[in-house]
Protein backbone atom coordinates (compact mmCIF):
# COMPACT_ATOMS: atom_id res chain seq x y z
CA UNK A 1 0.00 0.00 0.00
CA UNK A 2 2.83 2.66 1.03
CA UNK A 3 4.80 1.32 -2.05
CA UNK A 4 1.63 2.29 -4.29
CA UNK A 5 1.54 5.65 -2.44
CA UNK A 6 5.32 6.67 -3.18
CA UNK A 7 4.85 5.32 -6.96
CA UNK A 8 1.81 7.42 -7.42
CA UNK A 9 3.71 10.58 -5.52
CA UNK A 10 6.62 9.91 -7.75
CA UNK A 11 4.71 9.70 -11.68
CA UNK A 12 2.91 13.31 -10.18
CA UNK A 13 6.00 14.70 -10.38
CA UNK A 14 7.53 13.36 -13.24
CA UNK A 15 4.22 14.30 -15.02
CA UNK A 16 4.83 17.95 -13.12
CA UNK A 17 8.26 18.51 -14.53
CA UNK A 18 6.96 17.30 -17.65
CA UNK A 19 4.20 19.86 -17.78
CA UNK A 20 6.47 22.62 -16.53
CA UNK A 21 9.14 21.82 -19.24
CA UNK A 22 6.61 22.09 -22.28
CA UNK A 23 5.11 25.48 -20.61
CA UNK A 24 8.85 26.45 -20.80
CA UNK A 25 9.20 25.73 -24.50
CA UNK A 26 6.30 27.72 -25.59
CA UNK A 27 7.10 30.62 -23.43
CA UNK A 28 10.01 30.48 -25.68
CA UNK A 29 8.82 29.58 -28.99
CA UNK A 30 6.03 32.27 -28.79
CA UNK A 31 8.12 34.79 -27.08
CA UNK A 32 11.89 34.96 -27.15
CA UNK A 33 13.15 32.89 -30.53
CA UNK A 34 11.91 29.85 -32.48
CA UNK A 35 13.08 28.26 -35.68
CA UNK A 36 11.41 27.91 -38.64
CA UNK A 37 11.20 25.50 -42.29
CA UNK A 38 11.01 28.28 -44.99
CA UNK A 39 10.34 27.15 -48.53
CA UNK A 40 9.25 27.99 -51.71
CA UNK A 41 10.46 30.18 -54.53
CA UNK A 42 8.55 33.77 -53.45
CA UNK A 43 11.85 34.84 -51.26
CA UNK A 44 14.41 34.52 -54.18
CA UNK A 45 17.42 34.49 -53.86
CA UNK A 46 17.56 35.77 -50.03
CA UNK A 47 16.08 32.27 -49.40
CA UNK A 48 16.73 29.26 -51.08
CA UNK A 49 13.53 27.47 -52.91
CA UNK A 50 14.35 23.75 -50.96
CA UNK A 51 14.18 25.07 -47.83
CA UNK A 52 16.40 27.57 -45.38
CA UNK A 53 15.69 26.78 -41.49
CA UNK A 54 16.05 30.09 -39.88
CA UNK A 55 15.94 31.91 -36.51
CA UNK A 56 13.11 34.25 -35.37
CA UNK A 57 12.56 36.14 -32.82
CA UNK A 58 9.07 37.55 -31.48
CA UNK A 59 9.45 40.29 -29.10
CA UNK A 60 10.49 43.39 -31.50
CA UNK A 61 7.11 43.32 -33.17
CA UNK A 62 5.50 43.32 -29.76
CA UNK A 63 6.54 47.08 -29.08
CA UNK A 64 6.43 47.92 -32.82
CA UNK A 65 10.21 48.13 -33.53
CA UNK A 66 10.21 46.34 -37.16
CA UNK A 67 10.83 48.87 -39.44
CA UNK A 68 11.48 48.71 -43.49
CA UNK A 69 13.26 46.18 -44.51
CA UNK A 70 12.77 43.42 -41.94
CA UNK A 71 11.72 39.73 -42.93
CA UNK A 72 8.83 39.22 -41.03
CA UNK A 73 6.43 35.51 -40.23
CA UNK A 74 2.70 36.99 -40.47
CA UNK A 75 -0.67 35.07 -41.03
CA UNK A 76 -1.65 35.42 -44.32
CA UNK A 77 -5.03 37.59 -44.54
CA UNK A 78 -6.05 34.78 -47.39
CA UNK A 79 -5.74 32.22 -45.28
CA UNK A 80 -4.89 32.84 -41.63
CA UNK A 81 -3.57 28.78 -40.79
CA UNK A 82 -1.03 29.60 -43.14
CA UNK A 83 2.34 31.54 -42.03
CA UNK A 84 4.42 33.30 -44.48
CA UNK A 85 8.00 34.89 -44.31
CA UNK A 86 7.87 37.98 -46.54
CA UNK A 87 10.22 41.28 -46.58
CA UNK A 88 8.51 45.06 -45.06
CA UNK A 89 8.28 47.45 -47.58
CA UNK A 90 6.32 50.00 -45.98
CA UNK A 91 4.93 51.06 -42.28
CA UNK A 92 1.67 53.20 -42.05
CA UNK A 93 1.74 56.50 -43.44
CA UNK A 94 4.31 55.67 -46.12
CA UNK A 95 4.09 56.22 -50.21
CA UNK A 96 4.63 52.66 -51.81
CA UNK A 97 5.36 52.16 -55.45
CA UNK A 98 4.52 48.72 -57.03
CA UNK A 99 3.94 47.32 -60.23
CA UNK A 100 0.00 46.22 -60.69
CA UNK A 101 0.19 42.17 -60.75
CA UNK A 102 -2.69 42.28 -63.64
CA UNK A 103 -0.94 45.16 -66.07
CA UNK A 104 3.06 44.72 -65.18
CA UNK A 105 3.32 48.33 -66.88
CA UNK A 106 1.57 49.68 -64.50
CA UNK A 107 2.61 51.93 -61.82
CA UNK A 108 0.97 52.30 -58.75
CA UNK A 109 1.29 54.62 -55.90
CA UNK A 110 -0.55 54.43 -52.32
CA UNK A 111 -0.18 55.44 -48.95
CA UNK A 112 -0.10 52.46 -46.58
CA UNK A 113 -3.33 52.89 -44.02
CA UNK A 114 -2.93 53.58 -40.31
CA UNK A 115 -2.35 50.04 -38.39
CA UNK A 116 -1.20 48.33 -41.52
CA UNK A 117 2.13 47.31 -42.94
CA UNK A 118 3.25 46.43 -46.80
CA UNK A 119 4.83 43.26 -47.55
CA UNK A 120 6.15 41.57 -50.42
CA UNK A 121 8.02 39.13 -51.53
CA UNK A 122 12.07 39.59 -53.06
CA UNK A 123 11.09 38.00 -56.33
CA UNK A 124 8.52 39.55 -57.67
CA UNK A 125 7.39 37.27 -60.36
CA UNK A 126 6.59 33.97 -58.14
CA UNK A 127 4.98 35.98 -54.90
CA UNK A 128 1.83 36.77 -53.76
CA UNK A 129 1.90 39.73 -51.24
CA UNK A 130 0.36 43.38 -50.60
CA UNK A 131 0.07 43.15 -54.49
CA UNK A 132 -2.51 41.15 -54.64
CA UNK A 133 -4.61 41.42 -51.22
CA UNK A 134 -3.06 44.93 -50.00
CA UNK A 135 -1.59 46.20 -46.89
CA UNK A 136 -2.15 43.34 -44.11
CA UNK A 137 -2.73 44.89 -40.67
CA UNK A 138 -0.15 44.65 -38.49
CA UNK A 139 -1.46 42.41 -35.70
CA UNK A 140 -0.77 39.44 -38.14
CA UNK A 141 3.12 39.84 -37.83
CA UNK A 142 4.05 37.06 -35.70
CA UNK A 143 7.90 37.52 -35.65
CA UNK A 144 10.75 38.32 -36.99
CA UNK A 145 13.49 36.09 -39.39
CA UNK A 146 17.10 37.63 -38.18
CA UNK A 147 19.45 34.36 -38.66
CA UNK A 148 19.64 31.76 -40.96
CA UNK A 149 21.17 28.56 -39.12
CA UNK A 150 20.33 25.31 -42.25
CA UNK A 151 22.21 25.07 -44.90
CA UNK A 152 25.63 25.58 -42.64
CA UNK A 153 27.49 26.70 -45.54
CA UNK A 154 25.09 29.60 -45.85
CA UNK A 155 24.70 30.38 -41.97
CA UNK A 156 24.57 33.85 -41.63
CA UNK A 157 22.59 37.14 -40.51
CA UNK A 158 19.80 38.27 -42.25
CA UNK A 159 19.53 41.53 -41.97
CA UNK A 160 20.72 44.13 -44.65
CA UNK B 1 21.64 33.64 4.32
CA UNK B 2 18.28 31.98 5.05
CA UNK B 3 16.52 35.27 3.25
CA UNK B 4 18.61 34.47 0.16
CA UNK B 5 17.34 31.14 -0.02
CA UNK B 6 13.60 31.92 0.62
CA UNK B 7 14.11 34.85 -2.10
CA UNK B 8 15.30 32.30 -4.54
CA UNK B 9 12.80 29.63 -4.45
CA UNK B 10 10.29 32.94 -4.44
CA UNK B 11 11.63 34.18 -7.57
CA UNK B 12 12.02 30.40 -9.28
CA UNK B 13 8.19 30.12 -8.02
CA UNK B 14 7.43 33.19 -9.46
CA UNK B 15 8.27 32.17 -12.12
CA UNK B 16 7.11 28.95 -12.66
CA UNK B 17 3.46 30.18 -12.14
CA UNK B 18 4.28 33.13 -14.76
CA UNK B 19 5.43 30.50 -17.41
CA UNK B 20 2.39 28.27 -16.69
CA UNK B 21 -0.20 31.10 -16.72
CA UNK B 22 1.12 32.37 -20.10
CA UNK B 23 1.35 29.24 -21.33
CA UNK B 24 -2.69 28.70 -20.50
CA UNK B 25 -3.28 31.67 -21.51
CA UNK B 26 -2.23 31.37 -25.06
CA UNK B 27 -3.29 28.17 -25.30
CA UNK B 28 -6.45 26.96 -23.83
CA UNK B 29 -8.75 30.21 -22.01
CA UNK B 30 -8.22 33.25 -20.08
CA UNK B 31 -10.62 35.75 -18.58
CA UNK B 32 -10.36 39.23 -19.54
CA UNK B 33 -13.34 42.21 -18.83
CA UNK B 34 -15.32 43.76 -21.67
CA UNK B 35 -15.07 47.74 -21.85
CA UNK B 36 -17.44 49.85 -23.04
CA UNK B 37 -20.92 49.06 -24.69
CA UNK B 38 -20.99 48.35 -28.14
CA UNK B 39 -21.73 44.93 -27.23
CA UNK B 40 -25.35 45.78 -25.32
CA UNK B 41 -27.29 44.15 -24.52
CA UNK B 42 -25.11 40.86 -24.72
CA UNK B 43 -22.24 42.27 -22.43
CA UNK B 44 -22.23 45.49 -20.27
CA UNK B 45 -26.29 46.12 -20.80
CA UNK B 46 -27.25 49.55 -20.12
CA UNK B 47 -29.21 49.96 -17.14
CA UNK B 48 -30.99 53.34 -16.63
CA UNK B 49 -29.19 54.27 -13.70
CA UNK B 50 -26.04 53.26 -12.97
CA UNK B 51 -23.21 54.72 -15.00
CA UNK B 52 -20.77 52.73 -16.65
CA UNK B 53 -17.01 51.79 -14.35
CA UNK B 54 -14.44 49.15 -13.76
CA UNK B 55 -16.99 47.31 -11.63
CA UNK B 56 -19.71 47.03 -13.53
CA UNK B 57 -17.76 45.83 -16.65
CA UNK B 58 -18.75 42.04 -17.05
CA UNK B 59 -15.90 39.76 -17.05
CA UNK B 60 -15.85 37.36 -19.74
CA UNK B 61 -14.02 33.86 -20.39
CA UNK B 62 -12.24 33.39 -23.99
CA UNK B 63 -11.28 30.14 -25.46
CA UNK B 64 -8.26 29.52 -27.98
CA UNK B 65 -9.39 26.47 -28.92
CA UNK B 66 -10.58 27.86 -32.38
CA UNK B 67 -7.06 29.23 -33.23
CA UNK B 68 -5.62 26.00 -34.16
CA UNK B 69 -7.65 25.99 -37.54
CA UNK B 70 -9.60 28.68 -37.46
CA UNK B 71 -12.72 27.71 -38.16
CA UNK B 72 -15.79 29.84 -37.05
CA UNK B 73 -19.25 30.20 -37.56
CA UNK B 74 -22.13 32.88 -37.41
CA UNK B 75 -23.38 34.10 -34.20
CA UNK B 76 -19.62 33.04 -32.37
CA UNK B 77 -18.47 36.47 -30.35
CA UNK B 78 -14.74 36.76 -31.25
CA UNK B 79 -11.51 39.11 -29.70
CA UNK B 80 -9.57 40.40 -32.33
CA UNK B 81 -6.88 42.95 -32.52
CA UNK B 82 -8.31 46.27 -34.55
CA UNK B 83 -6.90 46.56 -37.90
CA UNK B 84 -6.31 50.27 -37.30
CA UNK B 85 -4.17 49.83 -33.79
CA UNK B 86 -2.47 46.28 -33.29
CA UNK B 87 -2.24 47.05 -29.29
CA UNK B 88 -6.11 47.43 -28.80
CA UNK B 89 -8.29 44.38 -28.52
CA UNK B 90 -12.19 44.87 -29.69
CA UNK B 91 -14.64 41.91 -29.03
CA UNK B 92 -17.07 41.85 -31.81
CA UNK B 93 -19.83 39.30 -32.92
CA UNK B 94 -18.90 37.29 -36.27
CA UNK B 95 -21.75 38.03 -38.68
CA UNK B 96 -20.65 36.87 -42.38
CA UNK B 97 -17.75 34.47 -43.20
CA UNK B 98 -15.59 34.19 -45.92
CA UNK B 99 -17.30 33.88 -49.20
CA UNK B 100 -20.83 35.11 -48.32
CA UNK B 101 -22.25 38.86 -49.61
CA UNK B 102 -23.22 40.51 -46.63
CA UNK B 103 -25.52 43.40 -46.66
CA UNK B 104 -24.04 46.57 -44.45
CA UNK B 105 -25.99 48.47 -42.57
CA UNK B 106 -25.30 51.17 -45.10
CA UNK B 107 -27.24 49.06 -47.50
CA UNK B 108 -24.25 48.20 -49.21
CA UNK B 109 -23.60 44.55 -50.32
CA UNK B 110 -19.95 43.43 -49.90
CA UNK B 111 -18.38 40.27 -51.03
CA UNK B 112 -16.24 38.79 -48.10
CA UNK B 113 -13.03 38.04 -49.33
CA UNK B 114 -11.19 34.78 -48.80
CA UNK B 115 -10.10 34.24 -44.90
CA UNK B 116 -11.18 37.60 -43.64
CA UNK B 117 -14.80 37.90 -41.48
CA UNK B 118 -17.13 40.36 -41.17
CA UNK B 119 -18.08 41.63 -37.29
CA UNK B 120 -20.43 43.70 -35.74
CA UNK B 121 -21.48 44.81 -32.21
CA UNK B 122 -24.67 44.10 -31.17
CA UNK B 123 -25.57 47.70 -30.50
CA UNK B 124 -25.93 49.12 -33.77
CA UNK B 125 -25.99 52.39 -32.33
CA UNK B 126 -22.28 52.90 -30.92
CA UNK B 127 -20.52 50.49 -32.29
CA UNK B 128 -16.28 50.43 -33.99
CA UNK B 129 -16.84 47.83 -36.49
CA UNK B 130 -16.63 45.76 -40.32
CA UNK B 131 -19.13 48.73 -40.25
CA UNK B 132 -16.14 50.91 -40.32
CA UNK B 133 -13.27 49.30 -41.14
CA UNK B 134 -14.25 46.46 -43.57
CA UNK B 135 -13.92 42.54 -43.36
CA UNK B 136 -11.33 41.97 -40.73
CA UNK B 137 -8.29 38.81 -41.38
CA UNK B 138 -9.54 35.81 -39.95
CA UNK B 139 -5.61 35.74 -38.74
CA UNK B 140 -6.26 38.74 -36.27
CA UNK B 141 -8.89 36.79 -34.26
CA UNK B 142 -7.37 36.02 -30.38
CA UNK B 143 -9.82 33.86 -29.61
CA UNK B 144 -13.51 33.25 -28.48
CA UNK B 145 -15.52 34.51 -25.85
CA UNK B 146 -18.24 31.61 -24.97
CA UNK B 147 -19.37 32.33 -21.00
CA UNK B 148 -19.61 35.85 -19.07
CA UNK B 149 -18.36 34.63 -15.56
CA UNK B 150 -18.65 38.01 -13.92
CA UNK B 151 -20.71 39.69 -11.97
CA UNK B 152 -22.61 36.57 -10.75
CA UNK B 153 -26.33 37.66 -11.44
CA UNK B 154 -24.81 37.47 -15.13
CA UNK B 155 -23.02 33.95 -15.22
CA UNK B 156 -23.66 32.14 -18.31
CA UNK B 157 -23.00 31.35 -21.43
CA UNK B 158 -22.98 33.99 -24.00
CA UNK B 159 -26.28 34.43 -26.18
CA UNK B 160 -26.57 33.88 -29.33
CA UNK B 161 -28.11 36.04 -31.93
CA UNK B 162 -27.67 36.35 -35.52
CA UNK B 163 -29.26 39.32 -37.44
CA UNK B 164 -32.13 38.46 -39.75
CA UNK B 165 -32.53 39.13 -43.55
CA UNK B 166 -28.60 40.01 -43.42
CA UNK B 167 -26.99 37.53 -45.46
CA UNK B 168 -27.43 36.71 -49.40
CA UNK B 169 -26.87 33.76 -50.45
CA UNK B 170 -22.88 32.88 -51.84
Amino acid sequence: MGGWRVKAKEALKQVSITARFLCLLHVTNNYLFSPTLVYGPSMLPTLNLTGDVVLSEHFSHRFGRVRPGDLVLLRLPVDPAKIAVKRIVGMEGDRVTFFDSNATDLLQTLVVPKGHVWIQGDNLYASRDSRHFGPVPYALIQGRAFLRVWPLSSFGSLEQ
Amino acid sequence: MATGKFLWSFTKKFFTFGIVGLTISDRYGSVIPVRGSSMSPTFNPRTNSSSSSLFSDDWVLVEKFCLTKYKFSHGDVVVFSSPYNHKEKLIKRITGLPGEWITTRNFNVVKIRNGHCWVEGDDPSLSMDSGSFGPVPLGSVLGRVTHVVWPPQRIGTVAEQIPQNRLSSS
